[in-house]
């Protein structure tokens, strides 16, 4: 836990800001388990598991309500600044990635859900590294962000090159697949969008350090990020003809 | 009575006031006894403002007016001119000879012409010169009566009661100035027995009066019995035997009074110690010697218009309750008096000499107007001296002395001198201004300085509280906008200061108006006649004009030491008023 | 970035020093009640001066026109320049340096004349205007720079204690810059006043700035940050941190700053 949540000569307004915290962690554990239930029902191919986890994201979209509408009392009523104000805005910011995270999840176990009716695709193993490095990224940032660990973050802000490597390599293979079997294309698209959830979860992992960065020392990262997402430029020529 | 927990988690009692009905009595009792107590002592000073106030104005009152003779004066050419020489005084008499012809007696005439005021030739020749034509003409001219006569006729010389005439009365002139009236069978009853009860108190006041020569006696025996000189004693014995023989005539004459009076009836004899009775019959008056149930024996003061019997009612016996030798208006100048009355030659109006003329010897002649002149000078030169320079030392102390030792000395001092009495700054006056610098004595000029020697510490310290009363934002704004010290104190601090330091002044000068001590020092007490001129002129003041005229023995100058005692009071009174008013309208705009 | 230049200021640390404090220090007796201030005023500029109660904020303004020489017993050094030149230079007037430097009060204090007079008493002193109708036309420009011209023209003649305290706080602002001076102090000037008057008062520092060069003593930490360009901390007597207001309140570099305006202590 955080230390700034203390001091402040209203105790009230400290029990507020330790609020905060506590509706992030929650949150943040929930967009994690989320995203962990997902992976493993395209893994598996557990069809009914989609079914439990879109229940859960209400759970996610409520708390990021609740978040936003102590964001938005704080704000009116505290006037908060320096520290406080990066702290309260940041952690607007990080609900509403958090969100996005859990819906991102929510989608892909309702395409696990699809994919588990259609024969078996060619290598989901591929798929299986994208959403273990993205899962590692996202706990690995969400660890960060309660610990104020920059330098976790920074590794995280860093990896994300990684994940944008992984997901170009996926891009192709899937695309390798659909040229060669036309009977593939339903499943790989759907692979595809899976996909793309991932890397975008995986962006959203990378705002949230961007945040973090910005919380503590008041600075935004000066560089852009490293990007090496390529796929918006892949082209894959047929083979042979 | 619950448990609270206080922060840290210290449980305590919680306590919740009393309000029980006893603790409510209590207090509603003792603010009643408060404002009772508040009250009462208003009531106190109320009743004795009240009580002196009465006394004041009871005595005061007669001073403001004046009784005046309508006299017919004959303007002899052969005596007066028209320029104003001759002897006016002869005029004078030879008016009030025409008017009592029958006066002779060279007494007698001195006591007629003691009715009039003893300037009323200074009068005469003053009409003459205004009316010119007058001269060889008989006009009737008002003049101011003498003293006595007023004193007499505002009731003060004599308490005067009367026995209405019953019967007819019948007057026998037995020649010598005397006469003998006679009534219907006990019509002087009533008068007889007043007599007699004059004569039992007359009893009564020899008889106190011999206590001291009782005292006497005691003491001379003591003294023999300690002495053992044998010439101090025969010289003790032969003293005592006198003062006993004196006591015992006396006790005689007692004795013959008190029987005198128990038996009724008889001819009573009556002596000047007694009251005077006096007959009023015919226009004429009779002062009764001898008295009996049916006659009186008397010696004329005025003579009758007739011998004629005088029916029951119009007639009178008149009682002076003053004996005749115990006042200075005898009992002919009375009837005399009744006589101008009777014929409307005589009235009382404002006196118009109290507010104009200056110090006098004779009652009603005095006025109050040299002294107030002399206390106007008096004060316009305190003021003049101790405002400025009461001002400029308080503006110096409060803002420009440095906070140190010597400041904090003058500050002690200057209170101190407000305490000193004001006679030390008299003796001071002397010792500098009249034998150092030789200035006039009595002068208003010297009477002024030492009056503001005395007022410049209460300007001083009045100015002080005034200036610190400025709220200091005041001057931290004048000098924010660039004021420099002085403008900060002569633009803002000073004006707002003003009516604070005006109450204090006008304060001072009424306590100067009413000092008397300081100024005696310098000689204000001689006798001032003429109004002063100016500031180096010999004069006076109020209060010591007051202080003079309460010498003076004549019931006269009784009322007029009232008189200007309520002047001098509605002096202060306006002067406080004025302090009131000022401060009071100064607030206003602040 | 737009937006942010349209409010921000940039300019800010670009204009020129207006009032240059270097180690100043003041005893108040035995208390050392400002130590080592060094602080440049920059020129049509607004300088918020904020601390906790006691810090020094209201003796440094007190310093820049000279009002702590008439507290007994304090004792300024260092040293503080305006426009270049020494103003604890014995040679210099300190009435005249009054003149150029005005000063508005926490307390509204306006003299117990007419409204006129309030704000013509600082140019008749200073000789400001030589005729009536120059005194009438700076009075109006006076009064119409405070906001007050509207409320105040049908009433020249009346006290101006009779005013409401917001009126008589612009009354006295108009009666600081009758005699133009070059830079206004302001010591907490909204402190007695209800919030309607506080913000026409701080729209209208907005507006003199243009004009004047102002430093504004406050508790509000909200309202320094409303009004100023440049914000200054003090601490115990020490000045802890100066920087653009938007700075100081994003992202202040002492621990101290941060401390006191998140209100963690004060």
């Amino acid at each position: 836990m955080t230390q700034e949540h203390h001091e402040h000569i209203s105790s009230v307004y400290d029990s507020e800001l330790e609020k905060l915290g506590k509706l992030l962690a929650q949150m943040g554990g929930l967009a994690e388990t989320q995203l962990d239930a997902a992976m493993d029902a395209v893994v598996r191919r557990d069809g009914e598991a989609a079914l439990a986890i879109k229940d859960k994201d209400r759970d996610i979209d409520a708390l990021e309500k609740e978040t936003e509408a102590l964001v938005l009392r704080m704000l009116a009523l505290r006037q908060p600044v320096a520290n406080d104000l990066r702290l309260v805005v940041s952690t607007l910011k990080t609900a509403s990635d958090l969100e996005r995270v859990g819906d991102y999840a929510k989608n892909i176990a309702k395409r696990a859900s699809v994919l588990a009716q259609l024969p078996a695709a060619p290598s989901t193993a591929v798929i299986g590294r994208l959403g273990r490095l993205v899962q590692q990224l996202l706990k690995d940032v969400l660890d960060a962000y309660l610990q104020r660990d920059m330098a976790k973050a920074t590794a995280v802000w860093e990896a994300d090159a990684e994940v944008d490597a992984l997901y170009t390599a996926v891009f192709r293979e899937l695309l390798t697949y659909m040229m060669e079997d036309a009977r593939n294309i339903t499943a790989c698209t759907h692979l595809l969008f899976i996909a793309k959830n991932l890397e975008r979860i995986g962006d959203h992992s990378t705002n949230i350090a961007e945040t973090l960065r910005f919380m503590i020392s008041g600075q935004p990262f000066e560089e852009r990020r490293p990007k090496d997402d390529a796929s918006n430029y892949a082209i894959v020529e047929p083979k042979g003809g | 009575m619950t448990d609270a927990t206080l922060p840290g988690g210290v449980a305590a009692k919680i306590r919740r006031p009393d309000l029980s009905e006893a603790r409510l009595r209590r207090r509603y009792s003792s603010e009643r006894r408060f404002r009772f107590f508040g009250l009462a002592a208003i009531g106190l000073a109320m009743v004795m403002l009240v009580l002196l106030l009465t006394s004041i104005i009871s005595k005061g009152w007669p001073a403001f007016l004046q009784s005046y003779v309508t006299l017919e004066v004959t303007f002899d050419p052969a005596k007066v001119k028209a320029d104003g020489t001759g002897d006016f005084r002869q005029v004078m008499i030879d008016a009030l000879q025409a008017r009592f012809p029958e006066v002779t007696d060279r007494r007698h005439r001195a006591e007629l012409r003691g009715l009039l005021s003893n300037d009323t030739d200074v009068r005469l020749r003053e009409y003459l010169l205004e009316n010119p034509d007058a001269l060889g003409q008989t006009r009737k001219v008002r003049v101011m009566a003498g003293g006595e006569m007023d004193t007499y006729l505002k009731g003060q010389s004599t308490e005067v009661t009367d026995f209405s005439g019953r019967g007819i009365a019948s007057l026998v002139d037995i020649g010598g100035g005397r006469m003998r009236v006679l009534v219907g069978a006990n019509a002087f009853s009533e008068v007889l027995a007043a007599t007699k009860v004059a004569l039992a108190a007359e009893a009564l006041e020899m008889e106190r009066e011999l206590f001291p020569l009782q005292r006497r006696v005691a003491d001379l025996q003591q003294a023999l019995a300690g002495a053992t000189d044998e010439a101090a004693r025969s010289g003790l014995a032969v003293d005592m035997a006198d003062v006993q023989r004196q006591i015992a005539a006396a006790n005689e004459t007692i004795a013959d009074m008190r029987r005198r009076a128990a038996a009724s009836g008889g001819i009573e004899v009556l002596r000047d110690s007694l009251p005077s009775f006096i007959a009023r019959v015919n226009g004429g008056a009779v002062r009764l010697t001898e008295v009996g149930n049916d006659q009186a024996l008397g010696d004329v003061l005025l003579a009758p218009d007739s011998l004629a019997d005088a029916a029951p009612g119009t007639w009178r016996v008149d009682v002076y309750q003053v004996a005749e030798t115990d006042r200075r208006f005898k009992d002919r100048q009375i009837a005399w008096v009744n006589d101008l009355e009777a014929r409307g030659e005589v009235d009382i109006s404002l006196s118009d000499t109290f507010f104009t003329a200056g110090a006098s010897r004779e009652a009603e002649q005095a006025g109050i107007w040299g002294a107030a002149v002399g206390s106007v000078y008096t004060l316009l030169i305190c003021l003049a001296l101790s405002f400025p320079v009461g001002v400029l030392a308080a503006v110096y102390l409060e803002e420009f002395a440095p906070r140190n030792r010597i400041t904090d000395l003058i500050e002690v001092n200057i209170n101190n001198l407000a305490a000193v009495p004001s006679i030390v700054f008299g003796l001071l006056g002397l010792a500098m201004f009249l034998n150092f610098f030789g200035l006039p004595r009595s002068a208003p000029l010297v009477g002024g300085m030492v009056l503001a020697l005395m007022t410049l510490p209460t300007i001083i310290i009045a100015a002080r509280a005034a200036l610190k009363a400025v709220p200091p934002s005041i001057r931290e704004a004048a000098l924010g906008v660039g004021a420099s010290k002085l403008q900060t104190i002569t633009h803002h601090v000073l004006p707002l200061a003003m009516p604070g330091i005006l109450t204090g002044t006008i304060i001072g000068m009424a306590q100067a108006l009413g000092e008397t001590a300081p100024l005696l020092m310098i000689g204000m007490v001689a006798f001032v006649v003429d109004i002063p001129g100016g500031i180096t002129d010999p004069s006076t003041v109020l209060p010591v004009q007051i202080y003079m005229w309460a010498d003076f023995p004549e019931r006269a100058f009784e009322a007029r030491t009232s008189a200007a005692i309520m002047v001098l009071l509605a002096f202060l009174v306006i002067m406080n008023a004025l302090a009131v008013v000022l401060r009071k309208r100064f607030e206003r705009r602040w | 970035m737009s937006a942010i230049a349209e409010f921000a200021e940039p300019s800010t640390g670009t204009n020129s020093p207006m009032v240059v404090a270097r180690d100043v220090n003041v005893h108040y007796g035995q208390a050392h009640a400002l130590k080592h201030v060094d602080l440049d005023i920059l020129q049509h500029e607004v300088t918020a001066l904020i601390g906790p109660s006691g810090c020094g904020k209201s003796t440094f303004l007190r310093c820049i026109n000279r009002m702590n020489d008439v507290i007994d017993g304090c004792r300024v050094t260092g040293k503080i320049e305006l426009e270049g030149a020494d103003i604890y230079d014995k040679r210099l007037d300190v009435v005249q340096l009054r003149a150029r430097v005005g000063m508005v009060f926490q307390k509204p204090n306006p003299f117990p004349k007419s409204i006129y007079d309030n704000v013509a008493y600082g140019p008749r002193i200073h000789g400001v205007a030589r005729t009536k109708s120059e005194m009438d036309e700076i009075v109006e420009v006076s009064l119409r720079r405070a906001g007050l011209w509207e409320e105040a023209k049908d009433r020249l003649l009346k006290p101006g204690t009779g005013l409401s305290g917001g009126q008589q706080q612009r009354l006295c602002i108009a009666r600081a810059i009758a005699v133009n001076p070059e830079v206004i102090l302001m010591d907490e000037p909204c402190s007695a006043l209800d919030p309607i008057a506080t913000a026409k008062i701080e729209d209208l520092i907005h507006e003199l700035r243009q004009n004047f060069t102002i430093v504004i003593v406050t508790h509000s930490m909200q309202q320094a940050a409303r009004v100023s360009q440049r914000t200054a901390f003090f601490h115990l007597g020490n000045l802890v941190e100066v920087g653009p207001t938007e700075q100081i309140f994003t992202n202040p570099h002492d621990d101290r700053t941060q401390g006191y305006i998140t209100g963690r202590f004060g």
